[in-house]
């Protein structure tokens, strides 16, 4: 018997007894027809050419594992950065439960969200019932402050009109009158996940501002000192956030977090269960139309809030994922710029010792290569950082980049030394990058947790950062923004090439001479 | 002046394009700035002015190019008849995909790339019925604020132009699109000015304009062009001038249409006696039946 009920082995185990080795033998042999050990080997090695590259690039009709999610995704990100906010996706029930888990395997917490559970019926008939009963049900069972919609594909390609439903509910009784229910289309099959976050955004802001759906008057600004704060989609949320609010704090900056999710996704464990915690209040969000200026921190994720909020009159300033000191300089002298405030010598003091850091460790990241994806405006960041510690990232993927981005990064790498020969490829896949790395023979390959087959099949380390991260835990409570998120970068990078480098070089009188500690 | 949207629907084959041009045509002679969408995958809302068959649409270019974000505005927008801007969002082939979806992507593209700046006018050229929520697009809260239905005389028409009504009526509770009038395109059918008015009353509307049939209409669509371009001294130009006179002051006088059930519909046939009372014993049986 493979199994013992006094000593279980788990599935890593369990598959490599001989019940399990002879088994799948068998079956390969018998059931599978397969291809010679050599062939497969042969393809195997030819997929690690230029050749094979060059194939793979003049791919037209497929995808293969692209580094994005879809819409809605970005919607609930946005919509859980409120007070006591439920997601609610007007949609089919699969696709929100996918949004729930994906959330919830990166933070490691409950993600609530609720959606309209569209079926057949309401492909025919228009998911108004769904919108009218789901409202109703969502704002009775769990007693929200705020309903935050968005949409799936079904709901987008039957053409469901969130506006007239949303009303016609209010009018059907679902939630009071005045009950905040702001929305925003989110086509699945359109954008990514930080178009849905743009969306989302935007949607709860116009709702505030623009006079929630013409029920009330628009708000009308009265500029004070204060400062607006976007973070972008970003899977550091909860290390970034209390980071960013420390600086500001730090910094006497009067501010807002739009969008403050860091409370709702690292909920004590102290026998309440916290549905809603934390979050912009809703009053605040309001208030935020008479803010001086909003800094978002992502600008592609920001691509249609940031226009709507300059158009109110305030001033906007975007960054890429600011990662590292000349990043963070740019991103706290333009906060202090805004706020007008001093920068405290507690924060020089912080930038000095990140300095300190980078020139203690350079010797260990200068002239290695790095293979990066992710969202573009963390691809960009990271990119940046890169070069700033004197890295190459020489191949630049980003699936839902476009060709501003790929100039944009053109740019970056066109303004150092360390830029030269490396190319950002804006909209290609990780197939496209199981390629690059096989040709471009990058040191380094850093990406979500998705990179861990492209470190499998090519042998080249993975070194984590992103969305999402699954296989490591509470990454997500450390921060990358600022110059203490720089030093969390900088180690992240360091202990994998330090355990590379110990992994490659522990035999002794083989790989190992000189019996090194100190590295 | 601020942006006004107008929408023209009605059943297919009823002339709705043919109308919606020449009016929109005699428009522009008042010096307005019109943009024509065309809501239509037969894409043929733009072919009188622009004097070509069918104009590169929308999502046929998208679909070539990838995706709808790969576009830029001046790839999908012809300038026609006395700079008209002409956009014609397309669509499928007959029997596959979501013709609907397309009119969703199309507008929300026209929207995001800045087309309705610097114009008077936008108007939507809607095929057939409102069947399915993309078809709705049009009439969706801040698009069009007046549709105008294209109907005759014959009993289809009617119909479609009652059906339509229902449409408006369910987004006019929630939004602000209204019924702007009723705009008879003639087919000679029997006491068709009566009753074209009479279902505009009952519709809760006016009917706007009754354009008669006329053979100079045939002789310039030949010509890929608009009455109003091909005859400008003609009475059929005058016509249509005259419609879209009334159609620029009906500004803000659309109503929320009052839709009546087909038995309504058949009654009010009956009472101008278009079709005999009908005894209900009769009902199911065929002519040689009848005989009998």
């Amino acid at each position: 018997m493979p199994q013992d009920a006094n000593q279980v082995k788990d599935h890593f185990e369990l598959f490599r007894g001989a019940e399990y080795t002879d088994m799948l033998a068998r079956k390969k042999a018998e059931f599978e027809n397969p291809h010679p050990v050599e062939e497969v080997e042969r393809v195997r090695e030819w997929a690690k050419t230029e050749e094979y590259k060059e194939l793979n690039f003049s791919r037209e009709a497929l995808t293969v594992n692209p580094a994005k999610a879809c819409q809605p995704l970005g919607a609930v990100f946005a919509a859980v950065g409120f007070e006591s906010t439920l997601p609610f996706v007007h949609g089919s029930q699969g696709c929100v439960a996918y949004y729930r888990s994906h959330f919830s395997r990166h933070f490691k917490e409950p993600t609530s969200c609720v959606s309209s559970s569209m079926t057949e019926d309401a492909a025919v008939f228009g998911g108004l019932n769904n919108m009218i009963d789901g409202l109703a049900n969502a704002y009775s069972m769990y007693k929200p402050k705020m309903i935050a919609v968005s949409t799936t594909c079904m709901a987008e390609v039957i053409g469901d009109d969130l506006n007239a439903f949303i009303k016609t509910a209010k009018e059907k009784d679902s939630v009071p009158a005045e009950f905040d229910v702001p929305f925003a289309h989110t086509p699945a099959f359109v954008g990514s996940h930080i178009t849905g976050y743009d969306n989302a955004m935007k949607g709860i802001l116009e709702h505030f501002w623009d006079g929630k759906a013409k029920t009330v008057e628009p708000l009308k600004r009265v500029p004070d000192g204060k400062i607006n704060f976007l973070n972008g989609f970003d899977g550091y949320a909860v290390g970034n956030l209390r980071e960013v609010k420390r600086i500001f704090d730090m910094m006497k900056v009067e501010y807002t977090i739009l969008g403050d999710q860091s409370d709702v996704w690292d909920t004590p464990t102290d026998g309440e269960f916290r549905m809603y915690d934390g979050g912009t209040t809703l009053e605040d969000a309001a208030n935020a139309i008479h803010a001086k200026a909003t800094i978002s921190m992502q600008e592609y994720c920001t691509e249609k809030t940031l226009p709507f909020i300059a158009q109110h009159g305030q001033e906007t300033v975007a960054f890429n994922h600011p990662i590292g000191v000349e990043a963070t300089d740019s991103f706290i002298m333009e906060v202090a710029r805004l706020a007008g405030v001093e920068i405290p010598d507690e924060l020089a003091k912080e930038r000095g010792r990140l300095v300190d850091a980078i020139a203690d460790s350079n010797a260990h990241i200068h002239g290695k290569k790095f293979a990066i994806y992710g969202d573009p405006d963390l691809a960009y960041g990271l990119a940046k950082f890169v070069m700033e510690l004197g890295g190459e990232p020489i191949a630049v993927l980003s699936t839902n980049g476009g060709k501003g981005w790929a100039k944009k990064m053109q740019a970056l790498f066109d303004s150092s030394p360390f830029g030269a020969g490396c190319k950002a490829y804006p909209g290609k896949d990780l197939w496209h990058m199981r390629s690059l790395i096989f040709t471009e023979k990058p040191d380094f390959i850093i990406g979500n947790t998705y990179g861990k087959y492209l470190e499998r099949d090519t042998g080249v380390p993975l070194i984590r950062i992103g969305f999402p991260i699954f296989d490591r835990h509470h990454k997500h409570r450390y921060p990358v923004w600022g110059y203490q998120g720089g030093l969390n970068v900088l180690v992240t990078i360091l202990d994998r090439i330090f355990e590379h480098m110990d992994a490659t070089t522990n035999i002794p009188s083989k790989t190992d001479y000189s019996y090194d500690i100190i590295r | 002046m601020s942006l006004r949207q107008i929408a023209f629907y009605g059943k297919g084959g009823i002339g709705k394009s043919t109308t919606s041009q020449n009016t929109l045509a005699a428009l522009a002679d008042l010096g307005q700035r019109i943009l024509i969408v065309g809501c239509d995958p037969k894409a043929d809302s733009t072919r009188l002015m622009l004097h070509a068959k069918a104009q590169d649409t929308i999502l046929s270019l998208a679909a070539e190019a990838g995706s709808v974000e790969d576009l830029e505005l001046e790839d999908v927008m012809k300038i026609g008849y006395k700079d008209i801007r002409c956009v014609e969002s397309g669509g499928p082939e007959p029997g596959v995909g979501c013709a609907g979806r397309g009119v969703i992507t199309s507008i929300n593209f026209l929207e995001e790339n800045g087309a309705y700046d610097d114009i008077d006018y936008v108007s939507y050229d809607v095929l057939g019925d409102v069947v399915c929520g993309g078809f709705a697009m049009p009439i969706r809260e801040n698009k069009a604020q007046e549709i105008y239905i294209v109907m005759s005389g014959e009993m289809m028409a009617m119909y479609a132009a009652n059906n339509i009504s229902k449409g408006i009526l369910k987004y006019a509770n929630s939004g602000g699109v209204r019924l702007g009038g009723l705009i008879c395109n003639e087919r000679q059918t029997d006491k068709e000015l009566e009753l074209a008015e009479n279902l505009a009353k009952k519709l809760g509307t006016h009917l706007i304009h009754f354009v008669p049939r006329d053979n100079i209409v045939q002789h310039a669509e030949l010509r890929r062009m608009t009455v109003i371009e091909y005859a400008p001294e003609s009475k059929q130009a005058d016509e249509y001038r005259q419609l879209a006179q009334k159609i620029h002051n009906n500004a803000g006088k659309g109503i929320v249409p009052t839709p009546i059930s087909m038995d309504e519909l058949e009654d009010m046939l009956m009472e101008h006696g278009i079709m005999k009372p009908v005894d209900e014993s009769q009902v199911g049986l065929t002519a040689a039946d009848l005989v009998v």
